[in-house]
């Protein structure tokens, strides 16, 4: 049993480990006034250039960078549009998914079949710390992981260090709540838009690639199957906060795992059995979403709300 | 300062136009890319539907009448993106099959269950082919209406329910491949438990579960088969967390139903063993693959196709079992227990000389109702609407909509 829960708790981490990077990401654009819907797309452009480099050049680090660099290249375009051509972020970052995930799965047409070599995973794959990993309950799922799990952790919490005890994470929260003060401020808001984007594609890019390159692994059409939206729904769960993204990534990536675990079990109430339908647990992430977006509103924190100027364009001359 | 805005707006409409575009050609360019190869010049097809037309004419009364070889204009639809292995795969290697006989043939892929399949069909049969492979089992009101309409066109839909007198059915018993593999597991595990990741109850899925783990007790009586349900036919993420989940849970053989081996890569990486599913993975997972179900549809498409030529083509309900060939088990890799491909070869043989019928004997389900008795055996009517799972299932069949 208690190696059960262990086994549960190390697959819930890695399943939870792309949610994590693409939230970070998106909540650092968010945090500058920028919504961007892309985040699918940019997962999906990620996956399959981190695949494909990982599967040309058998470095994991190059693939990454790679990954993330074409996310990087996508977000600049919504960018572009949204901050200095001031378009609607909704319609641009909705046409970026659209766009990217056409490109990704016409680029990765013929590579359906490949396979990334064994001295690649291996340098990828889920490492055991020496004894460590042997501690029950929650060795495995914290000590026996692949690398990249580390790493997400390890962007998450600075990107809260920096949100909330650096100079420019202040900054961006000014750009975020109200442009025109961090005008005043002399602020260069046009920047910070496009670097947040900017930081929010790339990491968008390497969650894509985390799942062709670690979970799957191999390039797969339309690999990623909604995890971006999810990553946008995580945001909200996780009310702006990326340590926070941390636990709920982790969260609803046991939920994947958990309808597994339900199916099959039913629950004798009266005589009857009464089974929850697996359909029912796939719906979980975004009834908890619905719950918390509701919970922030009539709340009322000011720590859990969204940026102020969150999905609107600033025009500089409107002031 | 408004001009400018103005102007901004419209720059950021024609990008999103552009992009727009862009995004939806980048899908459909995949599919013709693919198809390109086979297409024939423009003059080519001309000449043909211009045949096609000919005879039309000549044999309307009659119905169907047999088309030469150099005029048979054949389409493959296929609901999935044909990838490299997986059930549409197995469809497209039957098409080549043709190709290299040198019929004219082509494919359509990811085409959805909707009008979009009609409208596709509807365009081929404008370009002139006149013979149509509809391959996915959602396709059968619109299989229905068109051949309806083309009383001309030689239409074959697999797994479908309706003949009509110019449409014919066909699918394969791999429930009988099905058999075989289990035989494979039952022989190979030694936790007694194999993960089974599967996408709907649907009674086609449910009766391959079945199969499989009867095969999998008539050599292991106590072995059990998790099932484990995605609800999709293509996920990935979700085949390789369900994978995951059963190796976790005590399964040491992992197959899937799927068109993607993401379930069995997990299985893989947490030291379990691998059965494929319509196409060999002996190349994807070569130290933990044992075997596969697989399809041979060349055998099938190749000889529906002559019999359009020889005018002995009939719109009847094909079941092709492991006799046709259409139907039949990867060789048993080395990585299996020792004498386990004597054991399938002899049950192969036993279910070629009708000596054994998988469903046949005394089969009670996973509740210990009896549902067959011992000088029983399931009609090819019940197989096809099983809803219930054998003795040694664990697993569930939860209504489906769909």
């Amino acid at each position: 049993m208690i190696q059960d829960i262990a086994l549960f708790l190390q697959t819930a981490i890695i399943m939870g480990t792309p949610l994590l990077l693409a939230t970070v990401g998106e909540i650092l654009t968010e945090k500058a006034g920028h919504i961007n819907l892309g985040v699918e797309g940019m997962m999906m452009i990620g996956a399959v250039t981190g695949f494909l480099v990982g599967f040309a050049t058998n470095d994991p680090l190059l693939a990454a960078l790679a990954a993330g660099m074409s996310g990087f290249l996508s977000s600049q375009i919504f960018a572009f549009l949204t901050v200095s051509l001031k378009a609607n972020q909704l319609v641009a970052g909705f046409v970026l998914t659209i766009f990217l995930t056409g490109l990704a799965n016409l680029i990765g047409s013929n590579y359906g079949n490949a396979t990334l070599s064994s001295e690649f995973t291996q340098k990828i794959g889920a490492v055991a710390v020496p004894g460590l990993s042997r501690i029950p309950l929650i060795g495995p799922a914290l000590f026996h992981q692949s690398i990249i799990v580390y790493l997400g952790i390890f962007i998450a919490v600075s990107a809260w260090v920096y949100l909330n005890k650096t100079r420019f994470g202040l900054s961006l929260k000014v750009v975020g709540e109200n442009p025109s003060f961090a005008d005043d401020a002399g602020i260069p808001v046009a920047v910070y838009q496009y670097v947040h984007i900017g930081i929010g594609g790339f990491l968008s890019g390497m969650a894509g690639a985390c799942l062709t390159l670690v979970i799957v692994p191999r390039w797969q059409e339309t690999v990623t199957a909604g995890m971006g939206w999810i990553a946008i729904a995580l945001v909200i769960f996780a009310t702006w906060n990326p340590s926070r993204a941390i636990f709920g990534a982790y969260l609803f990536g046991a939920l994947k795992g958990l309808a597994f675990k339900f199916q099959g079990t039913s629950i004798e109430i009266g005589g009857a059995s009464l089974s929850l339908p697996s359909q029912i647990l796939d719906l979980f992430p975004y009834i908890i979403t619905i719950a918390v977006l509701i919970a922030i509103t009539l709340g009322k924190r000011r720590e859990n709300q969204p940026p102020r100027w969150l999905g609107k364009a600033y025009f500089r001359e409107e002031r | 300062m408004r001009g400018k805005k103005k102007f901004a707006i419209l720059a950021v409409l024609l990008l999103i136009l552009v992009m727009g575009f862009a995004g939806c050609s980048g899908g459909s360019d995949a599919g013709a890319d693919g198809s390109a190869g086979d297409e024939p010049s423009a003059g080519a097809s001309e000449e043909a539907s211009a045949d096609a037309g000919e005879s039309t004419g000549a044999e309307a009364g009659d119905g169907l009448a047999p088309i030469a070889k150099e005029n048979i204009k054949a389409a493959f639809i296929y609901g999935s993106a044909v990838g490299e292995e997986g059930y549409s795969y197995a469809h497209d290697l039957g098409r080549e099959a043709l190709a290299n006989e040198g019929y004219e043939v082509t494919y359509v892929e990811g085409i959805p269950e909707t009008e979009q399949f009609e409208k596709t069909v509807r365009d081929l049969i404008n370009e002139g082919y006149n013979v149509i492979y509809a391959t996915s089992f959602g396709y059968g009101p619109y299989v229905e209406k068109l051949a309806d309409e083309f009383p001309n066109i030689y239409f074959n839909h697999a797994t479908g329910t309706v003949t009509k007198t110019n449409l014919s059915t066909y699918m394969g018993r791999l429930y009988q491949s099905q058999y075989l593999a289990g035989i494979a597991a039952g022989l190979k595990t030694e936790s007694g438990q194999i993960g089974y990741v599967a996408s709907f109850p649907l009674p086609e899925v449910v009766s391959q579960i079945n199969a499989f783990t009867l095969g999998a007790r008539s050599v292991n009586p106590s072995a059990t088969v998790n099932v484990k349900w995605t609800n999709s036919w293509y996920d990935p993420v979700t085949e390789k967390s369900a994978g995951l989940e059963l190796v976790n849970t005590g399964s040491d053989i992992v197959i899937a139903y799927l068109d993607t081996m993401s379930a069995q890569i997990a299985a893989a990486e947490k030291g379990a063993w691998a059965i494929g599913c319509s196409t060999s993975g002996a190349k994807v997972l070569p130290d933990v693959y044992l075997t596969a179900p697989i399809f041979n549809w060349a055998n099938f498409y190749t000889k529906n196709v002559q019999d359009i030529v020889d005018g002995t083509w009939k719109p009847d309900f094909q079941f092709l079992g492991l006799e046709t060939g259409v139907v039949d088990i990867d060789p048993l890799t080395g990585n299996n227990a020792d004498g386990a491909a004597e054991k399938v070869a002899a049950a192969k043989e036993a279910i070629i000389a009708g000596e054994l019928n998988v469903f046949g004997g005394e089969i009670k389900d996973n509740e210990g109702n009896a549902k067959v008795p011992a000088d029983g055996a399931l009609t090819d009517e019940e197989i096809l609407t099983i809803n219930w799972f054998v003795e040694g299932v664990n697993g569930k069949i939860e209504a489906v909509s769909e």
